[in-house]
């Protein structure tokens, strides 16, 4: 069972790595970290506390903490969606934390309340818990994206919203075909 | 679809919220209304079944709401989406005291 340090620990660390800060309300934080713990527990891998998983990894991958969203929204507004992560002036308290809109595209969304979405059985469950977030989506619909100002490559569904190295805007991002020539 | 009764002074209004049981800005919403003796009902839409949710996601679009949480539903028409201080009070007519 995941502990309610660990999921502290995890943040802390993606935090410093990225240049963010927890939430500096420390009872908002630990609901928040709770609820990571909690929706651990219940599909295998900490999605967002804040948007309802559907314990479909497919479906629920851009939703993973950190979400694909945390860094258009704290460049924004200076904190994600939830809360969890602000930008320095945030943590200082120079700006008040106040709900954001939802950035998830409508279209990823309105998947996830579809007749189709068949929630998921212990076992898989249990295998989210063991791979966490290594399971790796259908070949087919990866692709690489090349980011135009800096060179940084990823390969994934989508490009980036914001490239994590020089962060270039989304816009920036060409998808990169191979050739071989000769 | 099963909700969550909490008894309040200030009844003159129907209070429906979905939330998320998970989620800190819900948590703030219940606690705002508790605090402000709010009667309303709740429904944590990540403990329902899939076809529950997909009838909430159904009742929010078509009172043009984003699908986000917390929502609340006042008295079957007015809807309010995320935490709005300023919002709640204002449709439920609650002063700041």
């Amino acid at each position: 069972m995941v502990t309610l340090e660990q999921v502290r620990q995890r943040a802390e660390n993606d935090a410093r790595t990225h240049g963010y800060y927890l939430n500096p309300d420390e009872e908002f934080l630990a609901s928040l970290l709770e609820g990571l713990r909690e929706n651990e527990e219940r599909y295998g891998y900490p999605s967002c506390p804040c948007r309802r998983a559907t314990g479909v990894f497919e479906l629920d991958r851009d939703i993973i903490c950190p979400c694909d969203y945390r860094d258009p929204d704290c460049e924004e507004y200076g904190y994600c969606y939830c809360a969890l992560y602000v930008r320095k002036d945030v943590a200082e308290k120079k700006l008040p934390i106040k709900p954001i809109p939802e950035r998830r595209p409508p279209d990823k969304l309105a998947k996830t309340y579809s007749k189709e979405v068949v929630a998921p059985d212990v076992k898989t469950v249990e295998e989210n818990k063991a791979t966490m977030g290594s399971k790796k989506p259908p070949e087919a619909r990866l692709k690489m994206w090349y980011c135009k100002q800096c060179g940084y490559i990823c390969f994934r569904e989508e490009p980036p919203y914001v490239c994590p190295i020089c962060k270039a805007k989304r816009e920036m991002f060409s998808e990169l075909k191979i050739t071989i020539s000769g | 679809m099963k909700t969550v009764k909490v008894e309040g002074k200030n009844n003159k209004h129907k209070v429906l919220l979905y939330a998320l049981s998970t989620c800190g800005w819900c948590r703030k919403t219940k606690k705002f209304l508790a605090d402000k003796s709010v009667e309303y009902e709740y429904i944590d839409v990540d403990l329902c079944t899939n076809e529950e949710y997909e009838q909430i996601c159904k009742d929010i679009s078509e009172r043009s709401g984003r699908i986000a949480f917390p929502t609340l539903i006042i008295d079957g028409s007015k809807l309010i989406t995320g935490f709005s201080e300023d919002a709640i009070q204002g449709a439920l007519e609650i002063g700041n005291a």
